[in-house]
């Protein structure tokens, strides 16, 4: 049995009272290159297994791979991205390990020559704060195959019947993005590791080397963790968390291995080196294998491969071709629409800044689209448990829908009535407006009817106007905005109404 | 024009089939004729692909009636040496692993063969996965030395050696990791030649050390190597390995040298191949070559390499530490052999263990251990990583030899065929047989094999020729030179010496 399950969790807030956290993140990213890593076979999501294969993805004998020029492109750019060096030359190696799920029975990656090396991120919090994660390198591998395992409870391989392998995910380029102990976290360290991933995931949309959808697996992080009594003692035994696929899975792993490892050495045991499980239904990580020294992959250079040898040249081109980063973006976006930081950092977590950039370029005031999205369409979209992005009403829409309030043809009220017609699929603002008859009464003469007809109806209220009292006006106001059904322009009418009065 | 088509060199027949004298089909007939015959005694092929060459026969000579523009060796039938693979052929690099295993796809090379016309008779036997200098080591039996059945065909590629010397095939293809298209080319009175590494697309190509293995023609003559190696190659996208230029001018050097004139040419003997575990018929055929090439005009200096001496044991450690890697595919999940054990779970792990215990021969399993314990953690640098340093001082050597002569020659071989058995239980005296070739494919240079004559013993003797890498085409000059003079010495090829083969009657 090992410690973990002898000794009890300590309570998240008195462990990191307790505790330094140091955490290590290793991220795999599989490239949306059209063909895989080392060979001509086709990567796309879903196919029937084993159909995109070649003799090189299969490891069929006398089969030799080719590098993937496009995948050491998106390398260079992961590595630009996250300001590394780019080696001038770098080798593949090959690991050497049996398993049915990796065909040659070794897997082609590089070892002690990454492409890219020595870089940092900057990862924002959900509060603003912003926090740096030195990185130590990015290299490029395959992926292996895909195992199921079948019959048996657990769909684990202990108890299973027989394995099945679909070697179409086998030889997919992953790039391997691993940090430096981040030291610093405190308390908010499973914040910072499920920040630092998300901040991946961003560049990697953004740089467009993967889809990076983390539900398919795109986007696959192993989170370390180690305690330490004080940020000055030496860095404690780290366990390894496996394949944690989730930003929520993530924080909660390390919190969970905080308070299991602080739960271990208040016992005064050892945290044992090994890889751990994460569990989705409880939070929880498990032992799996013990990592030692025995594990012995003996590298050596893949003899099949030449050098990869990126020139000079390309990588200022790759790196003048790079695109604005997220982090950068937001930080022009805020200065040029003068939000305050908390209306953009609420901006941005409700994932509304290409909405609003988008509305804004259509015309709107950056005040207007803000009103707009993070107003009346956050609510609807709250409503309807939905993504902002996923209502069907479009920024162009939104544009022209402030356009027709700015100027005045319909009002506030009006408006939201405008946005039911757009939502229910009536068409754009314009049309909704003419084809529910919605336009603002702008016409004196329509609403003088209107509100001759209200002041006789309540000539009571008309004498304590006339008498200096203009608070009861709002009465009249109303009989005429019900009496136009709410199409006229309040403001215009309250003039009237004074104006008829004598006032 | 004789009446027996098996004799003739391949650039001859290939001249009988342009004129229309004979078709393809009577050629590839004559050789499976020929098969048929001796190969019960000789053992040369694995598996004869009778219906498949014929075939390929007819179209050509089809397509040669349509007045067709045809490859120079169409209609040409060939063998291949079986650790090749070939789309629909069976291909067991002679393992027990691979038995019944067809391969899916065609190597690089086999697919030039098959484009160029050329009818493939069959796969020839080797030793397994092309480890081992007798072909002793192949699952499937022995192959025979034509010149004495008694002996070997050196290895690993005696299959195509002894098919070329057989005359069951005028070309073969072969591979050459540390001498194993050289030395069977020298024990059986054969032209072998490993190309500068690169030279020849490895994809498809079983590969037992991939930064050494080298597939080259194994043939009769001079020529008809360079025509095969012009054939199979050039680049090829598909291996990364392969020299991106093109392929130097080897047929117009074996054509020209054939003429006889070496004058000004520099030739370098190798102070470290010769001498001390050298069998004296074959130092005096290597001194009477040399004398040969002297009165062809060439100038003959002695060099010195050095680190020669720590070439075998740098290529035992270089060589089973990628073999241990390449051979790992051989595990009973996705083809060839698959053996479940025969008591308790069977498990993935176990079937692997399973399987290769029993799919590999001794040889192999040898090497895959001595492999895996020189790349092992703490013992990397020791071996894995001093024996690439020997390698950088053995291209140094070679760097430095070729600036003093244009070629560097020795004996292929220490010895002539040895008699099966013999060396069996000694892997070192059985390593000991590669010593003079494996230099080359440790620097990647080019090296060719031409029988010089034949030893006290009455069995052939070869003459290695080394040139720099990319400089192919010199060694082809050389050899032809050689072979001329050799020749008219002779009166004839040296095999019109072999003894006569026992032939079976043809049952047709």
């Amino acid at each position: 049995m090992t410690a973990a399950t002898t000794t009890g969790l300590v309570s998240y807030e008195d462990a990191v009272r307790r505790y330094d956290p140091v955490l290590g993140i290793e991220v795999h990213v599989e490239l949306g290159t059209r063909t895989k890593m080392f060979c001509a076979a086709e990567v796309e999501f879903g196919g029937e297994p084993n159909t995109q294969v070649t003799p090189v993805s299969l490891g069929l004998p006398g089969a030799l791979p080719v590098v993937n020029g496009k995948a050491v492109e998106y390398a260079i750019r992961i590595g630009l991205a996250l300001n590394c060096t780019i080696a001038e030359s770098c080798r593949f190696a090959r690991k050497n390990y049996f398993y049915p799920d990796v065909p040659k029975n070794f897997q082609t990656s590089q070892y002690d020559e990454p492409i890219a090396y020595d870089g940092w991120i900057d990862v924002e919090l959900e509060d603003g704060a912003v926090f740096r994660v030195e990185i130590e390198r990015a290299h490029m591998e395959e992926d292996a195959g895909k195992n199921t395992h079948v019959g048996g409870a657990t769909g684990r391989i202990h108890g299973a019947e027989y394995s099945l392998v679909d070697y179409n995910r086998a030889g997919i380029p992953l790039v391997e993005i691993v940090t430096r102990p981040i030291e610093g976290a405190g308390e908010r360290a499973p914040e910072v590791a499920r920040a630092y991933v998300q901040t991946l995931r961003d560049i990697f949309r953004t740089l467009g080397v993967s889809e990076a959808r983390m539900e398919r697996g795109n986007v696959r992080a192993d989170v370390n963790l180690s305690l330490r009594t004080s940020p000055d003692a030496p860095l404690g035994t780290r366990t390894e968390t496996k394949n944690v696929n989730s930003f929520r899975s993530i924080e909660r792993a390390v919190r969970y291995e905080v308070s299991r490892q602080a739960g271990v050495l208040d016992a005064g045991l050892p945290v044992i080196q090994e890889t751990r499980h994460f569990h989705e239904d409880d939070g929880s990580t498990s032992s799996g294998r013990v990592k030692s020294d025995a594990e012995d992959y003996r590298y050596f250079p893949e003899p099949d491969l030449v050098p990869v040898a990126p020139s000079r040249e390309w990588v200022e081109e790759i790196r003048a071709s790079l695109p604005e980063l997220p982090v950068a973006r937001r930080r022009r976006l805020q200065a040029e629409w003068g939000y305050a930081d908390a209306e953009m950092r609420d901006v941005v977590n409700a994932g509304a800044v290409d909405l609003i950039e988008a509305t804004i370029a259509a015309g709107t005031s950056a005040a207007g689209a803000r009103k707009w999205w993070m107003g009346e369409l956050a609510r609807r979209a709250k409503q309807d448990e939905v993504a902002l992005e996923d209502l069907s009403v479009t920024p162009a829409q939104i544009a022209q829908l402030q356009s027709l309030v700015e100027s005045g043809r319909i009002n506030d009220k009006i408006a939201r009535q405008v946005l039911d017609g757009v939502l229910a699929g009536e068409g754009d603002p314009e049309a909704v407006v003419v084809a529910r008859g919605l336009e603002v009464v702008s016409d004196d003469g329509a609403l003088l009817a209107a509100i001759d007809d209200a002041l006789a109806a309540q000539p009571d209220i008309v004498e304590k106007v006339r008498g200096g009292n203009q608070g009861p006006v709002g009465a009249i106001i109303g009989a005429v905005m019900k009496a136009t059904k709410g199409q006229a322009d309040a403001k215009r009418v309250r003039e009237l109404v004074l104006d008829r009065i004598g006032r | 024009m004789t009446n027996d088509l098996t004799r003739l060199s391949a650039s001859d027949l290939a001249s009988a089939l342009a004129a229309k004298e004979v078709s393809s089909v009577e050629a590839t007939q004559a050789h499976l004729d020929r098969i048929t015959a001796v190969d019960g005694d000789v053992h040369a092929f694995l598996h004869v692909a009778s219906e498949e060459a014929l075939e390929t026969a007819a179209q050509v000579d089809a397509r040669r009636a349509a007045g067709e523009e045809v490859h120079p060796l169409a209609g040409v039938p060939i063998a291949v040496k079986d650790v090749v693979v070939t789309k629909g052929l069976p291909t067991t690099a002679g393992s027990k692993i691979l038995e019944g295993w067809v391969p899916p796809y065609d190597a690089t090379l086999v697919e030039r063969i098959k484009a160029a016309g050329l009818p493939i008779l069959g796969k020839t036997n080797m030793d397994e996965f092309a480890m081992g200098s007798s072909t002793e080591h192949s699952a499937f039996g022995n192959t025979k030395n034509p010149w004495d059945l008694e002996r070997i065909p050196g290895g690993s590629g005696g299959g195509s050696a002894a098919a070329v010397a057989a005359f069951e095939a005028p070309l073969a293809i072969g591979t050459d990791t540390g001498g194993s298209i050289r030395q069977p080319g020298a024990v059986t009175g054969t032209v072998g030649v490993k190309p500068t590494y690169g030279g020849v697309s490895r994809y498809g190509l079983i590969a037992m050390a991939s930064s050494l293995d080298q597939a080259g023609p194994v043939t009769r003559t001079v020529l008809d190597a360079a025509l095969l190696h012009e054939l199979i190659g050039g680049h090829d996208p598909h291996d990364s390995t392969s020299i991106d230029e093109p392929v130097p001018g080897v047929v117009e050097a074996a054509r020209q040298g054939a003429s006889g004139d070496l004058a000004g040419l520099r030739v370098g003997v190798v102070r470290e191949l010769s001498g001390e575990g050298y069998q004296a018929g074959v130092s005096a055929r290597f001194e009477e070559s040399l004398e040969q090439l002297r009165a062809l005009g060439a100038e003959v200096v002695e060099v010195s390499c050095p680190s020669f001496g720590y070439a075998l044991d740098a290529y035992y450690l270089i060589m089973p530490a990628e073999a241990s890697s390449n051979l790992a595919k051989f595990d009973g999940m996705r083809f060839g052999l698959r053996v479940e054990p025969a008591e308790g779970p069977v498990t993935a792990e176990r079937v692997m263990g399973a399987t290769r215990g029993a799919g590999f021969g001794d040889e192999v399993k040898r090497r895959i251990i001595l492999g895996t314990y020189a790349l092992s953690a703490g013992y990397y640098d020791a071996y894995y990583g001093s024996a690439q340093k020997v390698r950088t001082l053995i291209q140094r050597d070679f760097a430095a030899a070729f600036e003093k002569a244009d070629v560097l020659v020795s004996p292929t071989a220490p010895t002539t065929a040895f008699k099966f058995g013999e060396k069996l239980d000694d892997p070192l005296a059985m390593y000991l047989n590669d010593i003079a070739t494996i230099p080359a494919n440790l620097a990647g240079v080019p090296g060719m094999s031409v029988p010089n004559g034949l030893s006290d013993d009455g069995l052939p003797v070869g003459f290695q020729i080394l040139a720099p890498a990319k400089a192919d085409d010199r060694m082809y000059r050389v050899g032809a030179a050689l072979e001329a003079a050799l020749q008219s010495r002779w009166g004839g090829p040296l095999l019109s010496q072999a003894p006569d083969l026992k032939t079976t009657e043809l049952a047709r």
